[in-house]
């Protein structure tokens, strides 16, 4: 892959520098030395030096708000990921928030004779089938874990949540004791040769567990498994879903019944799930049926919301945090109490932001951060 | 064939392990060539990360050495690196990594004789274990 294969790839060809990407940029907003339009030009001058060798190449969220607004339909993130690949084919290995330990446990995940042991959290409250034709997509959660015990989160939560919910349906689902990343990380961080080498790996296996649908809790899994793996070749022929979509079929079905919360909630949609996937009916109707619950829209929703600051765990800095802390203004002044999304990585970000107030000290907001899983857990109750 | 030799990376800090080992050295005390020191300025800014990378560049063992809690330099140096620790461990722990991989030492300056043991205890626990589970990931050249 070289420069002039991903122009022809992602149209850059047909940009009319008019900005408007930059404009929308929710980085290029607070960090004034990033702007994609700009990045686009150097690729169209053919600098391919100064497009690799640019760290701000790490900056993109790949929120893809640009490409909506393009009015050329040039596609800026799928840009910006393969010119990060010829970035780290030139030794150029970008900046990674945690000093870029969750890329290198994808990774070592890589190594055939590992033997994980992912489901050791896992306690007899939840029933698991292994010969269910419904798989539960776990995913990182068990990695998060110890990372992120700082921010007081739990991605097991999240996980054990989802089992919760998907029990009360009378579901019991599989789960693969040799799941390993899905690839996403790497995948948007440029290495590709690590991505296909997990991919592999994960479609052999779930061809071999043998089901017919795999629900996903996290939307970046799901935006791999639906999009990435067919785009390199990798297929796994079995129905796709995310938690909310499962939770919205239900509820029209009217299989669901949600006890009374009284809570004012604003929804976060996370990029992965809302602009690259177009989910975003699914979490609002979920929202919607849980009785108490008075759903409150933030300014900027659906397609036009703004990302948590952070994607893949590249380039996470002050500006970063600043996008966080404006977001997170901007859904206290809705005048919610909780702030709900659907991306573990999104509360992971969030919360960060309320941990680290930065050099200079700034005022949070209050709000609670919260997965629409554990607020959907919540309102099931105990009973059944 | 010849018996396994297993790579052992030290991640030691220069006040203390640093200079155990090399006292080590000075008082010709014997002990296996398996290990690869770093050097760290203090055992406090050892990163998860970097011990990771060591498994990944192929590392059988890795120890993690610093100061005694007194000792530190920078006063709550082996503090943070316990906390460190304690989550690394986890991480490598659901990795499939067996646990014995991964040690914490605390060697004061004078410890030479300490340091030594402790590499010699070491290499013969990873001979036992074997090569580690990431061997098959060894490459010249990883992504730094």
């Amino acid at each position: 892959m070289n420069l002039e294969d991903i122009i022809q790839e992602t149209k850059t060809y047909y940009c009319l520098e008019c900005g408007k990407c930059t404009s929308v940029c929710p980085v290029a907003r607070y960090d004034p030395s990033f702007s994609p339009r700009a990045i686009i030009e150097d690729a169209l001058l053919g600098f391919e030096d100064v497009l690799v060798f640019n760290q701000k190449l790490f900056s993109c969220l790949t929120c893809y708000t640009c490409q909506q607004r393009c009015p050329c339909d040039v596609d800026f993130p799928i840009f910006i990921r393969q010119a990060r690949a010829i970035a780290q084919d030139n030794g150029q290995h970008g900046i990674y928030a945690h000093s870029g330990q969750l890329q290198s446990l994808a990774r070592l995940m890589t190594s055939p004779d590992i033997k994980q042991r992912r489901l050791e959290w896992l306690s007899k409250e939840y029933r698991i089938s292994d010969d269910s034709d419904v798989l539960f997509w776990v995913g990182c959660a068990p990695y998060f874990e110890p990372v992120f015990e700082d921010i007081e989160f739990r991605a097991l939560d999240i996980t054990e949540a989802s089992l919760r919910i998907l029990n009360f349906f009378g579901i019991e689902p599989k789960l693969l004791p040799d799941e390993k990343c899905c690839g996403h990380d790497v995948l948007w961080t440029g290495d590709v040769e690590t991505f296909k080498s997990l991919a592999e790996h994960n479609t052999k296996l779930i061809k071999e567990a043998g089901v017919k649908k795999i629900i996903f809790s996290c939307p970046e899994g799901y935006r791999t498994f639906k999009l990435d793996y067919p785009n390199h070749g990798f297929s796994v022929d079995c129905e796709l879903q995310h938690i909310s979509e499962f939770l919205a079929e239900k509820i029209e079905k009217g299989e669901a019944k949600f006890n009374w919360i009284d809570k004012k909630v604003t929804y976060q949609d996370p990029c992965r799930l809302g602009r690259h996937l177009g989910v975003y009916d699914a979490p609002r109707k979920v929202l919607g049926s849980i009785p108490g619950v008075e759903f409150l829209e933030m300014e900027h929703s659906g397609w036009d919301s703004i990302c948590c600051g952070t994607s893949a765990f590249t380039n996470c800095d002050s500006y970063s945090n600043m996008i966080r802390t404006e977001r997170l203004s901007e859904a206290a002044s809705t005048g919610a109490q909780m702030l709900i999304t659907s991306c573990p990585k999104c509360q992971i970000h969030f919360r960060c932001a309320m941990v680290d107030k930065g050099e200079e000290k700034r005022v949070m907001p209050k709000i609670e951060v919260m997965d629409l899983v554990n607020l959907v857990a919540n309102a099931l109750g105990g009973d059944k | 064939m010849a018996e396994f030799e297993p790579q052992i990376i030290a991640f030691a800090c220069n006040w203390c392990t640093y200079a155990a080992a090399d006292l080590a050295g000075t008082s010709r005390v014997q002990y296996p060539p398996n290990v690869y020191i770093a050097r760290v300025m203090c055992s406090g800014m050892i990163n998860p990360d970097y011990v990771l990378r060591a498994f990944e560049r192929g590392a059988d063992g890795v120890i993690v050495a610093g100061c005694k809690y007194t000792d530190c330099h920078y006063i709550d140096g082996p503090v943070k690196c316990d906390a460190m620790f304690a989550k690394l461990k986890r991480l490598v722990h659901t990795l499939g990594l067996e646990d014995e991989r991964l040690r914490r030492e605390m060697i004061s300056t004078s410890e030479g004789t300490v340091f030594a043991r402790v590499v010699e205890e070491f290499v013969d626990q990873l001979k036992k274990l074997g090569p580690s589970p990431f061997s098959a990931l060894r490459r010249e050249e990883v992504a730094v």
